[in-house]
């Protein structure tokens, strides 16, 4: 009887299967929450790992440097967001064998799965560009895209008495693409606030040929810099930087003098991607633009800023692909066909300072237009314009973040593909991919 | 968006003259960009609209510096000698492709 019954117990206990979600970040915590209600649980545990215990606000980032919000709005424990039954593994992954279906841990144990969701993001890699990690950074050279580089940027603007302060970014693809944008707007209107303003020139150093660079936005938010007095060095790629002379050097031999430097470094997926042989040259994981697999490995998924997708990387993204791919896992569970839904849908605030702020709206296909959102033609938000409205939305994030987009709830109005409905689509702007 | 007669073709072009429609470019409608660009295509040339055109099929965007040093094993020095001023832009507007865009 007894060898019986151990028999059997065995046999279930080899029946359950693995989800394991690498990164606890944005987008592996939704997927945490969304999969732990709907996949069975006498068949499937859900694993979560993550080598750090601290969840981030990465957008509040953008309002440190300016004492907007501290550290306390940007910071709260993991381990609260992952549901009680998903089993949450506090270390650094050191690789993925896709051939064997085993992450491997840096502290050496090995943790096997049937399905596995990379959600490890993207981090900044200022060692990239030559010479940024010299004696100028941290004094003269800051970030806003890390905690401690915001927090470091804050006490340095403390200070700040005049000069010229440059906006730069590195490379080409970033996260949160507009928030170099918006801290030039905040700037500005900081500066303005401090009489700081007319003793303070504003550079804005992109590599792409212009601060705007889409047709119809370019249109409309194209005055902002002139507006605001902001200069615009445009098809600026960096070559080096000179911490003697405070400049940085372009690859055809331009430059831009600063007092204070702040950058977006290079934005690359984890290290772990690249020596698990699954990443690009910046490391991210080429995946199915529209059902989220990964296109090397049937059961290897990925979500948020650690794909491949030519849609902006950000937190609105991670929640609608968090949707399809809740779907998705559903279908290769009971080995369904995939879904082809992800449309690339993007919904993103941009700071403009003086308490406004604008909102786009837009997937793979559909540039921002104008247009009112969510409600068509009511709102309360306009699409590519500048309002009061549109700032309080910035703002409401902070709260919707932490306690409805973690959790994986539905946003309210707000649909996983993007609606066309309320948008002024010029004629012959874009073929939609379904209207 | 406007047309604009290239290579005795007309062609639909954004305002700063980058195509809308790759099924309307060729290899004639490439030079005639060029030409206008100051460039006169040798095989150098060809070799990165090339790998251009094969990585936009395959990822649904113009490849950046960082792919074209990596993956299309060509060194940021050859993209400034052979496109000066923004090598990707211009590289990106002779293959027929929109210019490198953030999301606004
Ligand atoms: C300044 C700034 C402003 C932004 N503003 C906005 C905004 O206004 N709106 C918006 O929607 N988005 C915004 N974003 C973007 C948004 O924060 C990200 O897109 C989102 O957090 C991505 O989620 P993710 O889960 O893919 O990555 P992350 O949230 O970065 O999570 C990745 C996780 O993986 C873990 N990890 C990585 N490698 C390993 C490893 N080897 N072992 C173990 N764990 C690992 C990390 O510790 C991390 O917890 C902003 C970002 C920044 C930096």
């Amino acid at each position: 009887m007894s060898v019986f019954y151990e028999k059997s117990f065995w046999n279930l206990q080899n029946k359950m299967k693995d989800i394991v979600i690498l990164g606890a970040g944005t987008a592996g915590t939704i997927m945490a929450n969304r999969l732990r209600k709907s996949v069975d649980r006498r068949s499937w545990n859900i694993k979560i790992i993550d080598q750090n215990p601290v969840h981030y606000y990465q957008p509040g980032f953008l309002f440190m440097p300016f004492g907007i919000y501290s550290d306390r709005d940007v910071e709260k424990p993991k381990r609260r967001f992952i549901p009680r039954d998903v089993e949450y593994i506090e270390s650094s992954v050191d690789r993925v064998n896709a051939e064997k279906s085993r992450v491997m841990l840096s502290n050496g144990v090995e943790v096997s799965y049937d399905i596995l969701i990379i959600a490890t993001g993207v981090r900044t890699v200022p060692d990239q560009v030559e010479g940024m990690m010299g004696t100028d950074w941290r004094n003269r050279i800051f970030d806003f895209y890390t905690v401690d580089g915001a927090a470091a940027l804050q006490e340095k603007l403390k200070d700040w008495r005049g000069g010229r302060l440059v906006m730069h970014v590195s490379e080409m693809p970033i996260k949160c693409p507009v928030a170099p944008l918006e801290f030039v707007f905040l700037a500005d209107s900081w500066l303005s606030e401090r009489g700081l303003r007319e003793k303070t020139e504003l550079v804005y150093v992109t590599p792409l040929s212009g601060a705007f660079t889409k047709p119809i936005a370019a249109g409309v938010l194209g005055h902002l810099l002139e507006e605001k007095r902001i200069k615009v060095v445009n098809d600026f790629n960096i070559g080096n930087v000179d911490n003697e002379r405070h400049r940085i050097v372009s690859w055809d031999d331009k430059v831009v003098d600063y007092d204070l430097l702040v950058t977006v470094p290079t934005n690359m997926g984890d290290a772990a991607i690249e020596r698990s042989g699954l990443g690009d040259e910046f490391n991210f994981v080429p995946t199915d633009r529209h059902t989220l697999q990964s296109k090397q490995h049937e059961n290897i998924f990925v979500i948020g800023d650690a794909t491949d997708l030519p849609t902006s990387k950000a937190g609105s993204v991670a929640h609608f692909e968090s949707e399809v791919l809740g779907e998705n896992i559903l279908s290769y569970i009971k080995n369904a066909p995939l879904r082809e839904e992800f449309d690339g849908h993007a919904n993103c605030f941009i700071e403009s300072g003086h308490g406004k702020g604008f909102l786009l709206d837009f997937n793979y296909t559909l540039e921002p237009v104008p247009g009112s959102f969510p409600i068509p033609g009511i709102g309360p938000f306009g699409l590519l314009k500048e309002t009061r409205i549109n700032h309080f939305g910035k703002m409401a994030f902070k709260w919707i973040y932490w306690n409805m987009l973690l959790k994986g709830l539905p946003l309210p109005g707000i649909t996983q593909r993007m609606s066309y409905a309320g948008k002024k689509i010029p004629v012959g702007l874009a073929v939609p991919e379904s209207a | 968006m406007a047309e604009k007669q290239i290579a005795g073709k007309t062609i639909e072009v954004t305002d700063d003259g980058f195509m809308v429609k790759h099924e309307q470019w060729d290899r004639e409608v490439a030079a005639a960009i060029a030409a206008e660009e100051g460039i006169e295509l040798t095989d150098d040339h060809w070799k990165v609209l090339e790998f251009i055109d094969k990585d936009f099929k395959e990822k649904g965007a113009v490849p950046g510096i960082r792919r074209m040093n990596k993956v299309g094993g060509i060194s940021t020095k050859e993209l400034y000698t052979l496109f000066p001023d923004g090598p990707v832009k211009k590289a990106a507007k002779i293959a027929g492709y929109p210019k490198p865009a953030s999301c606004v």
